[in-house]
């Protein structure tokens, strides 16, 4: 059985406390890469990361996308979407297709 | 193309010809496959770009209910108001094999069994912004999982259908040619050699001939 958890700034992921899924804080990196490693590493299938956090975790994050778990999701916080998850979703079209043919309008 | 270092003989040629067979054989079976991972690949992106697009718009609006909330509560009332959650999500997490790629399929579970049981407050002290934005993101809950599930199945089979393009490319455009190659070296050689022979026996049954019949 595995939790949720959501990682980010205060501000953005305070809300999810109310609907069930663990929150953790974070406002920089040197905080927030150990913090990530140890979810990753326990019990969380999924872990919600705002975008700006996920800037800072691009290395981390990229050692568990072989893995069939943790999900690691970005989504846009209080501060705006940065356009961070469609890109990804790019590059894995690119990846797999070679060249985008989902997202070039 | 440049051929194997191999020795031109019948050995040789006969254990080329069962590493060709077995070559096309897998080029064959790789190029199905990679084709079947591409389509269900190219079904799971267009899902998850639509559900991506929806979570994310929704997620603003609830995020901007929520500064409303803050902007209009006092900090410490808020937190007390979010401090002790009435709800726990947990995720039963099974695989599902799409062409040998394990890909995640969640269940989720929660606490309590109404699902909308989540307000972990009074509404006498809180911003009905705060009721607003906590619903909203409970109602966007199965969505988020969703997309971590499809978007997690998007990336294991990128990354597989990548692999699998390689090893396809490098059936059709190196190991195969490669393989025809040296067969066809070593066919030539050995017809060669063939040919050599029979010269040079008819020639020595020349001169044998020339000397028992001393045959001007």
């Amino acid at each position: 059985m595995y939790r949720a958890a959501v990682l980010g700034d205060i501000e953005s992921i305070k809300g999810f406390t109310a609907v069930g899924l663990d929150v953790y804080p974070c406002d920089n990196a040197e905080q927030a890469a150990p913090l990530f490693r140890k979810l990753a590493a326990g019990g969380y299938g999924v872990i919600f990361v705002t975008e700006e956090t996920a800037q800072w975790l691009e290395k981390e994050i990229r050692a568990v996308s072989e893995q069939v778990l943790p999900s690691v999701i970005p989504i846009p916080g209080v501060k705006g979407n940065t356009g961070l998850g469609i890109r990804r979703l790019k590059e894995s079209v690119e990846r797999a297709v070679g060249s985008d043919i989902i997202f070039n309008n | 193309m440049a051929i194997m270092n191999v020795n031109p003989t019948r050995m040789e040629l006969s254990r080329l010809k069962k590493r060709l067979t077995t070559a096309i054989r897998g080029h064959k079976l790789l190029k199905d496959k990679r084709d079947e991972l591409m389509r269900q690949f190219l079904d799971l992106i267009r899902e998850n770009k639509t559900l991506r697009e929806q979570v994310e718009k929704d997620l603003q609006a609830a995020n901007s209910h929520f500064v409303l909330a803050s902007a209009v509560m006092q900090k410490q009332q808020m937190d007390a108001a979010l401090l002790s959650p009435k709800q726990e999500v947990y995720i039963e997490a099974s695989a599902r094999n799409v062409m040998s790629v394990d890909v995640p399929v969640f269940r989720t579970k929660t606490r309590t069994a109404d699902q909308a049981d989540i307000f972990s407050y009074g509404f006498a002290f809180t911003s009905f912004e705060l009721d607003e934005a906590v619903e909203q993101l409970a109602q966007l809950l199965p969505q988020l999982l969703r997309l971590a599930e499809v978007e997690k199945s998007t990336q294991l089979l990128a990354a597989e259908i990548e692999k699998t393009r390689r090893r396809v490319n490098a059936l059709e455009h190196v190991m195969i040619p490669r393989l025809q190659e040296t067969i066809r070296y070593i066919t030539m050689k050995l017809e060669e050699n063939d040919r050599s022979s029979r010269t040079r026996l008819m020639k020595v049954k020349d001169m044998m001939l020339e000397k028992s019949h001393d045959f001007h």
